[in-house]
């Protein structure tokens, strides 16, 4: 092989059983004498659960059982835990209510499952479940963050409501700081709750053994053995090896299937109770009221300037809204990936940021495509904007003087960025965008009776948490490493097994490019496996754009133990020195003459191995690696949008888009750039068009597509892409991650433009027609 | 009340059995167990059930089985070659990487089949605009639009 397959733009392998219909998404799978299972939702925000009669429904044709959480309390199943604890500003640990699987006592939200009724069909299990009757002393409700604290208590140990109040940064100097300013620049804004909508809604199907006495659960999850984990350590108390989950091809995630669900718990202790597999898959409205929602902050924020410009200091307030009960991660989005990152990508010396985590009686909040990231650079990058203005500076020249260009460099809040160049993103940009014509094409715009605005962004982002015994020292309750194994055939062919996990991402083409690479094998060569508990050692999932530099990393490290003995296998078959081995694109060599093993060879001897130094070495050729990581990545990037505002009704249409990402070294350029793509175009449905919406008795009002709005395709533009790379210098693949990063810059960015089309301070997102008309109404009467 | 139906599918006859209340979608799905078709708002939003019925794109939600008597289906299963070779339509969403997840593409090339026909050499503006009834949440639809652009000039307006 001459050219080099990292960079390449390998077309997917994954993508023929996608386009052929063969993809098997957990809904796709039927189980031999398959139950369906139906839940009982709450229609009510907050309520006494004062009778539940399930005998109409018990009856009901094909009916198998129906289970409520008495049922799940007597049988000593578990609540759902919480990955992670926030020590509060006292030093005491957060509040943690019970999260039951089937509610207990109260519900707490629309959507809450109450009941579960299980059947022969579809079909029955859902007639059966209109069945089952539930008596509600209904109780007074409270939705907004804001109000959450005065509200009726959801749960008895958390009686204002509040889950912690945490603080990051030294409040004391930044105060003084702010009292020395020259200028201050201060916003308060919504960060919209958003609700994450894969287009694969979510399911599970699970199975019991009587012969092995173990469970198989297929479930469109993005971390198979964390759900695991967590379902047997912590809710049904067994071993391990008693639950296999199996995630295969999962249709879209961006957060919502990385946690344990009430649901998927559900069907797996049914399936024991009934001896039968049993199947339940949501309908898109239960993925409204019940898949975990992402943002909703309220915030305060404001940034101290000398009369130069420079940023002194920053302090936010942030209320963070995490629903009625302690989602997986939730405890640490609005805290350990938000306060992190508000240093953005300035030498703003001093940073201050309290945050008050709120429960209401809404759907679980967590960690959605970006998790704190978009939330913090919206404050950073808002900030920045305004301030430009206000102070009648450039926007890329504010923060031209702000950039941090020392490396590494230690931020006032937690990290340590390893590298970074910022300057190159943001005049790659700049040119890429066109920016030194936009006057040009704002005129022109006039002429046609639209209001053109030019926002920027400059986010940064940190990948891959780690490295886990930091974040264990910062409440984490799992370790942060990935696992990859590397099993050579006989024949020279691999497998690879990653705990990394891909519902839209390639790995299996990427993680097949580093290795073929790496190994000199053509890519046929190479398979990916990963989802599947029973065939991966161990794995910690894919979220927080982490898999190439974690999960690509420990393949790397399996990768050097491979060809490690590989050569030893190779000099005895050359009867030369181990030490004057060399491996090369799938050769190994004597260094300094003609003699070489292929690949396959040596693999052949490893598995047969008439002539090979059994007193020595074991035989076969597969080997684990696990990666725990040094530090985070930091990815960065430059954004420009540039909008059209109809002034007569308010549409916004983003005309141009451009983004220049620093993501270290790209794998596969296609790929990577679909990402982008994809994630400007949810960072782009926060600014414009997504937003839940809750009304004063905590109803869902947003509960379909048709009135909570993601993007269409003719919602976005053809957007302009490309990439600098400054390699991450802590992995071997100088990788940083390219999931989230479009999530996080575009909103800013949109928001940004909007603003300075209409040339207003703050636009509320998301900026809809009537938002954004009733906004340019106020304007014109403020102007009479 | 159950009620016997008989269509083609991909080419095959085929009938089953089912509940009158029966959408066309879960018989494909389950009766059928042709599951590259696939359900994903059960409100015709998202179009990731989109089939071809007598040649034109609908969603397979939001019809009952019984309305597809006698009619000729065709899913996802039914678009490569007998060979397996890739449609053009496919293989234009594989070479310019117009899937993610793979989840709303068997509904994204149903429908891009259809638009082809009439569509021969489609601008952005136009493909865009067919798009209205299908949804992605991976792609920001660029690269769909792409391939849809590609596939229908592969397709010279023939399916």
């Amino acid at each position: 092989m001459s050219t080099s397959l990292i960079g390449a733009r390998v077309q997917r392998k994954e993508d023929y059983r996608f386009l052929t219909g063969a993809g098997q998404y957990t809904d796709d799978v039927a189980l031999p004498n398959q139950c369906y299972a139906a839940f009982v939702r709450s229609p009510h925000a907050h309520a006494v659960l004062k009778k539940i009669n399930i005998e109409k429904a018990r009856k009901a044709k094909g009916v198998l059982a129906v289970y409520t959480g008495a049922d799940l309390a007597g049988a000593k199943v578990g609540g759902l835990p919480c990955g992670w604890l926030i020590t509060d500003v006292n030093g005491q640990p957060m509040k943690e209510p019970p999260y039951p699987s089937l509610a207990q006592g109260k519900v707490r939200h629309v959507g809450e499952r109450v009941a579960v009724v299980i059947a022969e069909t579809l079909e029955q299990a859902r007639d059966a479940a209109e069945k089952v009757d539930v008596t509600y002393e209904v109780l007074p409700a409270v939705v907004d963050a804001a109000k959450a604290r005065k509200g009726p208590a959801l749960h008895e140990i958390a009686p204002d409501n509040t889950c912690y109040v945490w603080a990051l940064g030294d409040k004391g100097a930044v105060d003084a700081a702010f009292a020395g300013a020259a200028h201050i620049t201060k916003l308060d804004f919504i960060n919209n709750r958003l609700i994450p909508n894969a287009i694969e809604p979510r399911s599970a199907n699970a199975t019991y053994s009587r012969a092995g006495e173990d469970y198989t659960l297929y479930v469109a999850s993005q971390n198979p053995h964390v759900e695991r984990l967590l379902m047997t350590a912590f809710v049904l108390g067994l071993p391990e090896s008693k639950v296999r989950v199996v995630a295969a091809d999962v249709g879209g995630g961006f957060g919502s299937k990385i946690y344990l669900y009430p649901e998927d718990v559900v069907v797996t202790w049914a399936a024991k109770q009934l001896n039968r597999a049993v199947k339940w898959t949501a309908e898109r409205s239960e993925s409204f009221m019940s898949d975990a929602h992402g943002r909703d902050h309220v915030t305060t924020a404001e940034l101290a300037m000398d009369r130069d410009g420079k940023f002194l200091a920053m302090r936010v307030r942030t209320t963070a809204n995490l629903g009625a009960y302690l989602s997986t991660f939730a405890s640490c989005v609005p805290t350990i990936l938000y306060a992190t990152l508000l240093a953005g990508q300035y030498t703003t010396p001093l940073i201050y940021c309290e945050v008050t985590s709120v429960f209401t009686n809404t759907v679980p909040v967590d960690a959605y495509r970006g998790a704190g990231r978009p939330e913090a650079t919206y404050v950073v990058e808002r900030l920045v904007e305004t301030a430009a203005r206000a102070m009648k500076m450039d926007p890329a020249e504010i923060r031209r003087k702000n950039f941090i260009r020392q490396f590494p460099y230690q931020t006032p809040v937690a990290l340590c960025y390893d590298t970074g160049n910022y300057d190159a993103t943001l005049d790659a940009v700049l040119q890429l965008g066109d920016v030194s014509n936009y006057k040009k094409r704002k005129e022109e715009s006039l002429k046609r009776g639209k209001l053109r605005g030019i926002g920027y962004a400059c986010y940064i982002e940190a990948c891959g948490i780690a490295p886990s015994n930091v974040a264990g020292a910062l409440g984490a309750r799992a370790g942060l490493f990935e696992a990859g194994e590397i099993r050579v055939h006989p024949t020279g062919t691999v497998t690879v097994f990653t705990g990394s996990h891909s519902h839209g991402q390639g790995h299996e083409t990427t993680f097949a490019q580093v290795v073929a690479e790496r190994l000199g094998l053509a890519m046929e060569q190479v398979e990916i496996v990963h989802g599947d508990t029973s065939k991966v050692l161990f794995g910690m999932g894919t979220y927080g754009s982490r898999s190439i530099a974690v999960g690509g990393t420990a393949i790397v490290k399996a990768l050097d133990k491979i060809i490690a003995k590989g050569k030893k296998i190779a000099a005895h078959l050359m009867e030369a020195a181990e030490g004057d081995i060399e491996y090369d694109k799938g050769v190994f060599k004597v260094a300094g003459t003609d003699k070489k093993k292929m690949f396959g060879e040596v693999a052949f001897a490893a598995y047969v191995p008439h002539n090979y130094p059994l007193d020595k070495l074991e035989p076969g050729l597969n080997e684990n690696a696990f990666y725990d990581p040094a530090n985070f990545t930091f990815p960065a990037g430059s954004y420009v949008c540039e909008v059209e505002v109809d002034k007569d009704t308010g549409t916004t249409e983003i005309v141009a888009f451009t983004a220049v990402d620093d993501f270290g070294r790209v794998i596969n350029p296609m790929i990577v750039e679909g990402q982008v793509h994809g994630g400007l175009t949810q960072g782009i449905g926060q600014a414009l068009t997504e937003g839940c919406r809750y009304d004063d008795t905590g109803q869902l009002l947003t509960g379909s597509f048709a009135d909570y709005c993601i993007p269409r395709a003719g919602d976005v533009p053809m957007f302009k892409v490309d990439t600098r790379e400054t390699p991450c210098t802590h992995n071997p693949l100088g990788v940083k991650g390219c999931g989230e990063a479009g999530a996080i810059g575009a909103p800013a960015a949109v928001i940004n433009a909007i603003t300075d089309a209409l040339g207003v301070k703050d636009v509320a997102m998301p900026a809809t027609a009537h938002t954004v008309w009733k906004q340019l109404q106020e304007k014109s009467h403020a102007r009479v | 009340m159950t009620v016997k139906i008989s269509m083609k599918v991909n080419g095959k006859p085929v009938s089953a059995d089912v509940e009158a209340r029966t959408l066309l979608v879960t018989l494909i799905r389950e009766n059928l167990r042709l599951t590259g078709t696939h359900v994903g708002c059960d409100t015709a939003q998202c179009g990731a059930c989109t089939v071809l019925m007598n040649g034109k794109a609908i969603k397979s939600c939001s019809i009952v089985a019984m309305q597809a008597e006698g009619a000729d289906i065709m899913t996802i299963e039914g678009v490569a070659r007998p060979d397996g070779t890739l449609h053009p339509m496919q293989a234009a969403f594989k070479e310019n990487h117009g899937l993610q997840c793979g989840f709303c593409t068997p509904g994204m090339v149903m429908n891009a089949l259809d638009f082809a026909r009439s569509h021969p050499n489609p601008t952005e503006q136009e493909v865009r605009e067919s798009l209205e009834g299908n949804l992605c949440r991976c792609t920001g639809y660029h690269n769909i639009v792409k391939s849809i652009m590609a596939g229908a000039r592969a397709m010279g307006g023939k399916i």
